[in-house]
């Protein structure tokens, strides 16, 4: 978490207010924090779906990006399903219900998400009539 | 006594503001005309003031006075002076001072040096900067003085964030801040000519220079951002999306598509009313930055909410800038006819093109920035980050990337494929091998696969309008066009690459246990404690080897201990070759050692290791498309003055002619 709010401090030099004051905090010890999967498929696809994984207690990382206890507990669990032999898809829907659509960096199509994607259809549209009408009827050169 | 001499500096330069906002809009009419003259002495005299100012606050700085509040509160005197220095931009309050010198210093270079277009477009110029300085002088003045002072002053201060405590953040936000607020020169210009109806080349060959300028300080910034986010994070990324590096990056692409339409007004007249739109939005998206990443509203829509005066404040200055800038926009884009004509294929129609997806890469950073807040001031939190805004972002950027190989070689008004087709089969056909080779090998992403394939055939159509040309007879604009769009393909390689080819290694290694990463084996040495100024550390020392005969190096990443404020840091080693980077990171003690009796010398220590192929090359490329900007500025400006010293010249043999 200190990471991301500084880095945030940092591109624009925001004020840090008095929070990354936190001493050491304990790393996660849980088994597969820090521990790859021996299977090199199932780890890739792990390291996959981890970085579509918001930490929750940091400001803007993914957990495959994060030394926070959270982070890494979560990252233990995902490989730990993955070792199992759960999909990413279902261990991504499992977390989104548990911890609400926030936890996934991969936005769900749902009522509250559906401007996120019809967004760049309308820019397509747009950059789509844009173009046509300025080369077609106007664009003539004398 | 020096902490009011900068406040008293400061107020000076805001009160100079609002006379150079008088001075300039009266002096556009008829009974003003006498105040013209005062306009470009004020402005100079501006920025000399905000200047003391920010001096003054270095200065405060750098001796550490305690009764300063800002001082107390980010600085502490067991720090090295770089950092005290550079810890006078590292908070809210030195970083808008910074922020509003480099505005003033900006207008007073522009009024200066700024002689090519009609004085009255200059005043309105300035007139127009005035009126955005005067609402960042209030702003630090009511809501954010840095020199207040604080009694009794503490016997020592709260430090600074040791992640900020490294030579390339330090300098980082400076270079940001001139590209920044560089860019409200091309939205005064827009202002001004659009007062006063003057749009056309010459307004765009006027206003260019001062938007490379800016554009070159953008993409150092982003790019060094990314270096620092890279080594300093300790966990090989190098962008996140987050919000903050968006607040970044949209103004650079406003920038680059102004770059590209302004370079279209200037030689061929056309696009006349998008070129002031885009000089418009591309200011907007700064100030849209700093009120994301000013007013706390990243952190939580809720704690905008619980303090928002900083908030408001900005959201209200950008209400009038942007609102009153859309306005006048709005009332005289009617008059502002689009120019001349040209075919769809044609170097225009590419560059349109250009600015089109540029235009939408723009609004989906944008909308994908801004709807986590809307969502969540509706009551619900999303997420929004890599897997929405990489597919989202290739929609348009790798059409955009295919023109790009295309677009330099068209010939302006009116051109056809058949002509330029020849030339690029070679980069074609590099593409496809590519593209071939890539499936052969198999199991890589389509992003990252489009990525490498389309980068070398980019590569080389990039430098392909050097071809049959007198190198040495090349203008310095075409050159600066070339690298950058060569960086482009650079950047874009390494990218690809790295997020292809990237090898991940996290072991918990005993001293004297080796590892293997991508070609590298990699042995633990031994882990020993070091001291620094104001940090202890532990460091690993790591012996390398590059395949099975490479020369043995030696890596040292250390895991740093702070101690104002506490804090830890890792602090990555980092191996550069010429096809790739070896990251190294000590994470802590492996848990489980003592758990399981183990002695001291026999404890385990977590180390994550990268291989990452041409890693370096995002950023490499990235310098080299701030270098082509520079060559193509140093050849604009070199021109103009050429010009100047010409009709001077001219000037004064009439002189002598007597005539």
């Amino acid at each position: 978490m200190r990471r991301l709010a500084v880095m945030a401090a940092l591109l624009l030099a925001f004020p840090l207010p008095g929070a990354p004051a936190r001493a050491q905090e304990e790393q996660s010890t849980a088994p597969y924090a820090y521990r790859q999967l021996d299977d090199p498929a199932k780890e890739a696809s792990a390291q996959d779906l981890m970085e579509t994984l918001r930490c929750l207690q940091c400001q803007g990382q993914s957990i495959a990006d994060s030394d926070a206890p959270i982070a890494g507990s979560m990252r233990s669990l995902v490989r730990e399903r993955i070792a199992a032999g759960e999909t990413p898809e279902q261990i991504r829907t499992w977390l989104i219900e548990r911890y609400g659509d926030y936890v996934s960096y991969s936005p769900q199509l749902t009522g509250l998400t559906w401007p996120l994607f019809a967004v760049p259809a309308i820019l397509m549209l747009i950059a789509f009539l844009l173009l046509r009408r300025r080369f077609s009827s106007r664009g003539e050169v004398q | 006594m020096i902490a009011e001499l900068g406040l008293a500096a400061l107020w000076l330069a805001a009160a100079l503001a609002g006379l150079q906002l008088v001075a300039g809009s009266l002096g556009l009419t008829a009974r003003g005309a006498s105040l013209a003259a005062a306009v470009r002495p004020v402005a100079v005299m501006q920025g000399a003031l905000g200047l003391l100012s920010f001096a003054c606050l270095v200065y405060v700085f750098s001796v550490t006075d305690l009764s300063v509040k800002l001082i107390a509160l980010n600085s502490h005197s067991m720090k090295p002076l770089v950092f005290k220095v550079a810890g006078s931009w590292g908070n809210h309050e030195g970083s808008m001072l910074l922020w509003v010198t480099v505005m003033g210093l900006a207008g007073g270079f522009m009024a200066l040096v700024e002689k090519r277009l009609p004085e009255r477009t200059m005043l309105a110029t300035l007139a127009g900067q005035a009126f955005v300085s005067l609402g960042f002088y209030a702003f630090l003045l009511f809501a954010s003085n840095p020199f207040e002072r604080l009694s009794p002053a503490p016997a020592e201060g709260n430090g600074l964030n040791p992640l900020l405590q490294d030579l390339g953040l330090a300098f980082h936000p400076p270079t940001l801040y001139l590209g920044y607020v560089g860019l409200s020169i091309a939205f005064s210009f827009a202002i001004g000519a659009m007062v006063t109806r003057e749009v056309g080349p010459a307004f765009a060959k006027a206003m260019r220079p001062w938007v490379l300028g800016a554009w070159i300080f953008l993409t150092i910034g982003i790019t060094a951002g990314s270096y620092w986010a890279y080594y300093e994070l300790g966990w090989g990324g190098w962008w996140f999306w987050d919000p903050v590096e968006n607040a970044s990056l949209m103004p650079w692409l406003a920038a680059t598509a102004l770059l590209h339409s302004a370079g279209v007004l200037a030689a061929r007249n056309a696009l006349r009313a998008w070129t002031v739109m885009l000089g418009v939005v591309a200011f907007s998206m700064s100030m849209i930055g700093t009120f994301l990443v000013r007013s706390g509203i990243l952190t939580s829509v809720h704690a905008f909410a619980v303090d928002p005066q900083r908030g408001t404040f900005i959201l209200v200055l950008l209400a009038i800038y942007i609102g009153g800038a859309l306005t006048l926009f709005g009332l005289r884009a009617s008059t502002v006819t689009e120019g001349e004509r040209f075919a769809p294929i044609s170097r225009e129609g590419a560059l349109v093109f250009n600015n089109v997806m540029l235009s939408a890469i723009l609004g989906i950073v944008l909308f994908g920035t801004l709807y986590p807040l809307v969502a969540e001031a509706m009551g619900a939190k999303v997420s929004v980050g890599p897997p929405y805004f990489n597919p989202m972002g290739a929609l348009f950027t790798v059409p955009m990337l295919v023109v790009l190989a295309v677009g330099p070689l068209l010939r302006w008004r009116r051109d056809s494929f058949s002509r330029v087709g020849r030339r690029l089969v070679l980069p074609g056909m590099l593409v496809l091998a590519g593209a071939m080779a890539l499936l052969l090998m198999g199991g890589i992403a389509l992003l990252p696969f489009l990525g490498l394939a389309l980068s070398v055939g980019l590569a080389v159509a990039t430098l392909l309008p050097l071809q049959n040309r007198n190198l040495r007879r090349t203008p310095l604009a075409v050159w600066g066009m070339v690298i950058a769009h060569f960086g482009v393909a650079v950047s874009l390689f390494g990218m690809s690459s790295e997020s292809a080819f990237s090898v991940e290694k996290l072991v918990a290694a005993r001293p004297g246990d080796v590892t293997q990463v991508g070609p590298w084996a990699v042995k633990l040495d031994a882990v020993e404690p070091v001291a620094g100024p104001n940090w202890t550390a532990l460091e690993a020392r790591l012996l390398v080897r590059y395949g099975d005969d490479g020369k043995v190096m030696r890596l040292q990443p250390q895991s740093r201990s702070f101690w104002a404020p506490p804090q830890q840091t890792s602090e990555s080693a980092l191996l550069t070759r010429w096809n790739g980077q070896l990251y190294a990171v000590l994470g802590g003690e492996a848990p489980g050692a003592k758990a399981a009796g183990l002695g001291r010398a026999d404890s385990r220590w977590q180390l994550r290791l990268w291989w990452k192929p041409f890693a370096p090359l995002i950023w490499i490329g990235g310098l080299l498309i701030a270098l082509g900007g520079l060559l193509a500025l140093i050849g604009r400006v070199a021109a103009d003055l050429r010009r100047i010293v010409a009709k001077d010249k001219i000037v004064y043999r009439r002189e002598r002619q007597g005539r």
